[in-house]
């Protein structure tokens, strides 16, 4: 089959600056998002997703700013996600450029959201990012966080894929707390355990830190689409080389 | 007031800051124009139709905003370029919701079969992401002119849950396999229109934009 699985350069921002944290702390300046949202379409990027982790009220006019530009020189899919917690603030991000927008804390908060945004603006734009942490209190393996995994849930990350889907959600990003930032590979259990759950395309994300972990996600974990930010951003490999290694494997991808 | 050379219909579906970015982006200066006039709709040289979201939403706002006319007319007149929803408005009728589309093609607009497996792997729906489009040749063995510079296979990037199927095949100037091969592309006399973004497609996608740019049907 032709469709090829896509890689993600993701772009975590704060101030205007991309940033890149460990274990979802220490945060580290990687650069400006413009350039970085340049550089990796020249790559042969598939996509990009630009999280806005600080999302602080004051600061949400800067990332749809940076949304604007990057959407008037990058004509490739952009998801954007951090802070949106209403359906105006899915149409003001996609007024500003984006193509999708991914909706974390507030899906577990108000589900009602992701089902009116999914009504309004069509499945195909709804992101659903679960963050999921292997838990051994639970009658389940994975629990789903929010507030940028500081709260825990109590909610099964399966079930809850199941859930989101069932509101309208068109795709979902999956990132494992436990690999984040790791550089050990995707939790590959978890993604298979979800992405064998629903029928909408999966996002693996969390640990990559190498190109045979871009791979695993793929053939072990069922991923559609794998996203990756450190290996990127530093320059230990580029957008290019990785999907030639996915290719050398026998995965479809875009070259 | 000078005139306008390309607009993008606005219904208040879909990202159309995107499509207008791409259109200026490879329209050397022409003026671009995202409207929900229906006289500047009129006056202009070529129309874009894009279009986001769900179907019955879509005709609803088209005709809220009394577009219907406006759109048949550029339909009948001018270089018009549909993409995703506007491709799928033209036909006449979608299982989306059971709508009516604007009826210039004969044909139904379906959804993916549900709970394919393909390779071991289930197959998703929407399919979504790059894939790759086989030209369709006309009768005269040629491929249309919107293909100039684009090689034959090359990958656009589909998101959808839904897909034409006309009734008349010489429509067809494109075609996706998603297991099957289905309509990714329509072309008649003025008119042509992609499933897939065409403004999310990189340079493919900017090279048909520009061809469209610059096309004498």
């Amino acid at each position: 089959m032709a469709l090829a699985k896509r890689i993600i350069p993701c772009l975590d921002v704060t101030d205007g600056r991309v940033v890149k944290g460990i274990n979802f702390l220490e945060l580290r300046d990687a650069g400006d998002p413009v350039e970085i949202a340049k550089r990796y379409d020249n790559q042969g990027a598939d996509e990009l997703t630009f999280l806005d982790i600080t999302a602080s009220s004051d600061n949400r006019g800067l990332i749809l700013h940076i949304i604007e530009q990057v959407a008037s020189q990058v004509f490739i899919p952009l998801t954007v996600g951090g802070g949106v917690r209403e359906v105006e603030d899915v149409r003001r991000l996609l007024n500003a450029g984006a193509d999708k927008v991914s909706i974390n804390t507030t899906a577990v908060l108000n589900p009602q959201m992701v089902q009116d945004a999914a009504a309004r603006f069509g499945s195909q734009c709804i992101v659903v990012a679960i963050d999921a942490k292997k838990v051994d209190n639970q009658p389940f393996d994975w629990e789903v966080f929010t507030h940028g995994g500081r709260k825990a849930t109590g909610l099964d990350a399966v079930k809850w894929a199941r859930y989101m889907v069932s509101l309208g959600a068109g795709e979902l990003l999956v990132t494992s707390m436990d690999r984040d930032g790791t550089k050990i590979g995707f939790n590959n259990p978890l993604n298979r355990a979800i992405s064998d759950a629903v029928d909408v395309p999966l996002i693996a994300s969390g640990g990559v830190g190498n190109l045979q972990h871009l791979v695993d996600g793929v053939t072990v974990g069922g991923a559609d689409a794998v996203l990756a930010a450190s290996i990127f951003h530093y320059g230990e490999y580029t957008v290019q080389q990785a999907k030639k290694y996915m290719r050398d494997h026998n995965i479809e991808v875009r070259l | 007031m000078s005139k306008i050379d390309i607009a993008v219909v606005d219904y208040g579906m879909g990202n159309l800051r995107s499509v207008s970015k791409a259109v200026e982006h490879v329209a050397d200066g022409k003026s671009v124009v995202v409207t929900s006039n229906p006289a500047l709709i009129q006056q202009a040289v070529r129309v874009v139709f894009p279009g986001q979201g769900a179907m019955p939403d879509c005709m609803r706002e088209l005709d809220t905003r009394h577009l219907r006319d406006a759109i048949l007319h550029a339909a009948a007149n001018k270089p018009f370029l549909g993409i995703c929803i506007g491709m799928q408005l033209l036909f006449d009728h979608s299982e989306e919701g059971d709508t009516a589309g604007l009826g210039l093609f004969r044909g139904d607009v379906k959804r993916f079969a549900a709970h394919q497996v393909v390779n071991n792997e289930k197959l998703k729906i929407p399919h979504m992401g790059w894939n790759q489009v086989y030209q369709v040749k006309n009768k005269q063995s040629q491929a249309h002119a919107l293909w100039q510079g684009i090689a034959d296979a090359t990958r656009f990037y589909h998101v959808h849950s839904y897909y034409a199927a006309p009734l008349d095949a010489a429509l067809i100037a494109g075609e996706t396999e998603y297991p099957n091969r289905f309509c990714s592309v329509i072309a008649k006399d003025n008119i042509f229109a992609t499933q897939f973004h065409v403004e999310k497609s990189a340079q493919a996608g900017l090279q048909l934009l520009r061809n469209f740019v610059y096309w004498k049907p």
